[in-house]
């Protein structure tokens, strides 16, 4: 019996020419928040259609809560909820309707499912929205719905495609909070899909960063953001050079460069480090223009972990409706 | 158990899209009743050798037609729930796809036999009484080729992935399966190429059927015969309709 939520040995995934999935092994325990961080083509939405049985997979094996994908794909289809990154609800339906239809589909018995209507949209603050037609709904209490349908079923494992794609920056805060709730709450096994290193920071225990179908890089968000070596502070101040000796005076293993006018200093936590840069500057009598610290991107994390930049999107084709929808959505 | 149930939330779920659509309803009931009250009121003045009242002739047809376009035109949600996504819902359940096209099928079916039945009831305004028994004999008649014909409609949704692809493939395949099907002139008066055509099309049996059910007359197979291949054909396209779910690749 293995111990992992999911176990994936030599997974792939090829489309014509491109591998989409290359070679993939992951072992993600049960109760594991595990997030897949990449840019748009990296294979994370193939990485998870294959898991959820709605793709094929080239080669190699997975099994999900013990199910192989391939031989026993319903038993798969049980253990497991999903939210797709594209809307997958039906909007001439009322919210508490859609729910409806996926307590019968998952066999949640009636009796059940009347309460666990009313638990899952609770927990998602859909109560009083329930029976309004889902075309009235805005974007993020889509999503919310659709975070509580895949609760529904008692699932072992969540699967969140890109859970706050599209939604503006307030309403993603919002749906982290569910998220959260909801991993407290049910005690499952989540997977979650992001190009957003926030997003994989605020929820995950563990991230794989994937490029080009292959994982680049495994750990904790914690030490994954120390390798990139933190924060970037940039400061505008008259004598660089004499902070530099200052602070290296503190920290000689301190990361930092300077210009002329700047200097740059690179640090875990650097919204901390500022107060020390002013004071060591006005010690010195000099005057600090301006100070400004920047957050590590996905973008940093991967330059530092592939040496390349994020490509270009490079998202497939969609079809004009799918496109109007999604910015409806928006 | 589940399967039953899952069978009728889909079924339910189509009703539901339907009969929340006023506007869809009245459209398409808009059709039939152009053909029975303009077309066969226009016609009647003409003679046809063996034809003694020319609306009532087409009555039968002008039913025929209602399940056609409405059965057909609902394949279409095959397509709308694809874009909008609720495909996938029901393709990640643990339910067979069988069940789905059962559940689809059976909905759309119902949709297509409630507008039949309300062109059922405007008989009396073409003067035409009909006996309860022949009405209520009818009704399973109905339902089972609105069945087979929406199939026709599920199956060019699942191959096809644009609106107006299907769109296209409707209006090709509408108009000539119900000219072909007798429902406007007896096909046993038609010229042999024609009438052999009109053997092909599916709708001839129900259309058949269904005269010599309601009417009593103008039939021109045995009635075993015409309900047979209605069921046979429902039967038909239902498996065919599963094993192309099956078959197609997301």
């Amino acid at each position: 019996m293995s111990e992992f939520a999911i176990e994936t040995t030599n997974l792939t995934k090829r489309f014509g020419d491109v591998i989409a999935v290359d070679n993939l092994n992951l072992k993600i325990p049960y109760r594991e928040i595990f997030g897949l961080l990449g840019p748009n083509g990296a294979g994370k939405t193939t990485t998870l259609n294959m898991l959820c049985t709605i793709l094929k997979q080239s080669s190699g094996k997975a099994l999900v809560d013990r199910h192989d994908i391939d031989k026993e794909p319903d038993a798969v289809r049980k253990s497991i909820g999903i939210v797709f990154q594209d809307p997958s609800i039906d909007d001439r339906l009322t919210g508490r309707e859609n729910l409806e239809i996926h307590a019968a589909l998952y066999g949640v018995t009636l009796a059940d499912g009347k309460k666990r209507i009313e638990n899952v949209l609770a927990l998602v603050e859909l109560e009083d929205k329930a029976d309004k037609l889902m075309r009235t709904y805005s974007g993020g209490m889509r999503r919310r719905l659709e975070l509580a349908r895949g609760l529904l079923h008692y699932p072992k494992i969540l699967f969140l495609d890109e859970p706050t794609i599209g939604l503006d920056p307030q309403t993603r805060e919002h749906i982290w909070k569910y998220i959260k709730e909801l991993i407290h709450r049910e005690k499952i096994t989540v997977v979650l899909t992001t190009h957003y290193l926030e997003e994989a920071d605020e929820l995950c225990d563990k991230i794989g960063i994937i490029d080009y179908g292959r994982i680049v890089a495994l750990d904790t968000p914690e030490k994954l953001k120390r390798r990139i070596g933190g924060d970037v502070i940039t400061a505008e101040v008259s004598n660089p050079k004499q902070l530099a000796v200052e602070l290296k005076k503190h920290d000689p293993t301190l990361t930092l460069a300077f210009t002329e006018k700047i200097i740059r200093v690179t640090i875990p936590e650097g919204e901390k480090y500022i107060p020390h840069i002013v004071h060591a500057a006005t010690s010195l009598g000099a005057n600090v223009d301006s100070i400004s610290v920047k957050k590590p991107t996905l973008n940093d994390v991967f330059l530092a972990y592939t040496g390349h930049e994020i490509r270009e999107e490079t998202g497939k084709a969609m079809g004009t409706m799918s496109m109007v929808h999604r910015r409806r959505i928006k | 158990m589940s399967v039953t149930r899952s069978i009728y939330v889909l079924w339910l779920r189509e009703v539901k899209r339907e009969w929340r659509e006023k506007t869809r309803i009245i459209a398409s009931l808009t059709t039939p009743i152009l053909w029975l009250f303009i077309f066969g009121t226009g016609m009647r003045a003409g003679k046809i050798e063996g034809i003694t009242d020319y609306q009532v002739f087409i009555f039968p047809g002008v039913i025929g037609m209602t399940l056609l376009f409405s059965s057909i035109r609902s394949g279409i949600s095959v397509i709308w729930d694809k874009e909008f996504g609720f495909m996938k819902e029901i393709l990640v359940a643990p339910v067979s796809r069988s069940t789905i096209i059962l559940g689809k099928a059976m909905g759309g079916a119902t949709n297509a036999f409630l507008q039949g039945i309300i062109v059922l009831v405007l008989s009396p305004l073409i003067g035409l009484w009909l006996h309860p028994v022949r009405a209520v004999l009818a009704l399973p008649t109905m339902f089972i080729m609105a069945l087979g014909l929406e199939c026709i409609g599920l199956l060019i949704g699942i191959f096809l992935d644009s609106l107006e692809g299907f769109q296209l493939i409707m209006s090709f395949l509408n108009m000539p399966m119900f000219f072909l099907s007798g429902a406007i002139f007896p096909l046993s008066m038609a010229p042999k190429a024609l009438a052999v055509a009109g053997y092909i099309d599916p709708l001839t049996y129900g259309v058949d059927a269904l005269r010599i059910i309601l009417l009593g007359n103008y039939g021109i197979l045995p009635l075993w015969i015409d309900l047979t291949i209605v069921c046979m054909f429902a039967l038909l396209m239902i498996s065919l309709c599963s094993l192309a779910l099956r078959k197609k690749k997301q």
